[in-house]
């Protein structure tokens, strides 16, 4: 299939960025859409020009290194990431439009590739179980609700992969942020520093200057991991009640 | 106090102000559509409840200072997150796109700001009766037999299409913004879990339906001149 591309090409965080046009030609239905950059770079290259850059890694839908906001929804028309997006998604001849995650927290380093590092940051803050774990408990040692164990297994199945805020008009990151606070604090072994947990991932995605959810639901609908929103609820419902409790 | 500052400081707590106080104006919306219901019991029946309102100065002074910390809280936290919402994406998409936002969602600070500006009028025409000189006790030139004959001046007032008409637009929007206000409101206290949140949310819809229903029919009524 051939297709019409509008990549945004930038040099630096720096300098001006502008869509520039590309025909990708010959793209194999069954190429995903990174393979089909693969393409369209090996084309540049031999013409002794600059290829696009775009983040990626394991492109089998599980690290959440890959991004692009593809026709303005992030990860593309697809379910899943955009390493799992297959051309068959589009029509021969079509027009794509293809951008980086514009986040004013992730920003940008080159072309289509953005600086995800605020995630790790928050991550850091408080995103983990500190208690010595030794070796690995015997498999029923600890007793967990099945409700709770499936809550936890949905929250924690977040790729980090920052679609959310990419998607959310007001860039925020509190889809992100509630898988990983619902993820813990719903485990007996998160429940010790389930406050504090709340507290500083929270005051860590302040700090970054991420957006405040005003119920948009966009980030739901491009999580690849079916993040439900839910979680924003659990976050901001935890978030009050440690809150209240650190005050007083 | 320190609770407050500390809810003010951060991003969530901002959220749950927004929420509160908008729960603290929701009441006062029904609370005003009830007094204002009395419209169809006559004038003996409405001015009677705007005098009892008047007899109550203490009570009154207290709602009416409840009402305004709300309503400023409520505008102030809302702006604040809205700047932040802002700087939050400096370059916006060339190509952007929404997926599933509702309306109402992304219609709420239109809304919003018109029923702002609707307040605004609504207190200068029939609170502090400046904009219709016939808002007046008759031995002082209009038309009120006494300063509490709220009757004829709502009357008087929706008598005029375009008061009426921006009325009706306000209230419209005013329902809107109700709409997507009590089902965030749901998700902002973490109810959104619960097995009631669907049911929240219908009823927020449907309570915010019956407001517009039972505001605008005042001066529907009046055009139709059902109320004379
Ligand atoms: S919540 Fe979904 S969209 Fe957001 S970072 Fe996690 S996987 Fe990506
Ligand atoms: S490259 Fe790893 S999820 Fe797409």
């Amino acid at each position: 299939m051939n297709l019409h591309l509008k990549v945004w090409r930038q040099k630096s965080a720096q300098s001006e960025g502008r869509l520039a046009d590309y025909e990708a030609r010959n793209i194999p239905e069954d190429c995903s859409f990174l393979e089909m950059l693969d393409l369209v770079n090996e084309d540049l290259l031999s013409k002794g020009e600059e290829p696009i850059a775009f983040d990626h890694d394991c492109r089998e839908g599980i690290c959440g290194m890959c991004s692009l906001t593809i026709n303005g929804i992030p990860h593309g028309p697809s379910e899943t990431t955009t390493c799992q997006l297959y051309m068959r998604k589009f029509k021969d001849g079509q027009t794509i439009y293809i951008e980086p995650f514009r986040v004013g927290a992730f920003p940008l380093l080159r072309d289509l590739a953005v600086n995800r590092s605020a995630f790790d940051r928050i991550q850091q803050a408080g995103g983990f179980v500190s208690a010595h774990v030794g070796a690995a408990p015997d498999g029923n040692a600890i007793l967990v609700p099945k409700t709770q164990a499936d809550r936890a297994m949905e929250a924690a199945a977040c790729i980090g992969c920052g679609a959310c805020a990419a998607a959310c008009p007001n860039a925020s990151a509190m889809l992100f942020v509630g898988a990983k606070v619902t993820h813990l604090g719903s485990l007996p072994q998160g429940q010790p520093e389930r406050d504090r947990r709340v507290l500083a991932m929270v005051r860590q995605m302040d700090a970054e200057g991420f957006g405040n959810c005003s119920n948009y639901l966009e980030c739901e609908a491009v999580c690849p991991a079916e993040i439900p929103n839910s979680v924003i609820g659990q976050l901001n419902r935890d978030y009050a009640s440690a809150l209240v409790k650190d005050t007083l | 106090m320190n609770l407050l500052l500390s809810f003010w400081r951060s991003s969530i707590g901002k959220k749950w102000l927004v929420a509160l106080s908008g729960l603290a104006l929701l009441g006062f919306v029904a609370g005003h559509l009830v007094g204002n219901l009395q419209m169809f019991g006559g004038p003996s029946k409405i001015n009677a409840y705007a005098e009892f309102l008047h007899a109550n100065e203490k009570p009154l002074w207290v709602a009416r200072i409840g009402i305004i910390a709300a309503f400023v809280l409520h505008v102030a936290a809302t702006i604040t997150l809205v700047l932040q919402n802002k700087s939050a994406r400096p370059q916006a998409y060339q190509l952007g796109r929404n997926v599933q936002a509702k309306i109402s969602t992304r219609t709420m600070a239109y809304s919003g700001l018109t029923v702002l500006s609707f307040v605004v009028f609504h207190l200068l025409h029939y609170t502090f009766r400046l904009t219709d000189p016939r808002f007046k006790v008759i031995a002082e030139g209009g038309l009120l037999e006494t300063s509490h004959d709220v009757y004829r001046m709502v009357l008087l007032g929706f008598q005029s299409p375009l008061v009426s008409g921006f009325y009706l637009l306000s209230v419209g929007l005013l329902s809107l913004h109700l709409s997507h206000g009590i089902s965030s409101a749901v998700q902002t206290f973490g109810l959104e879990s619960k097995r009631s949140a669907q049911r929240i949310r219908q009823t927020g819809r449907l309570l915010s339906g019956a407001i517009f229903v039972g505001y605008a029919s005042i001066p529907t009524a009046v055009l139709l001149g059902f109320l004379k």
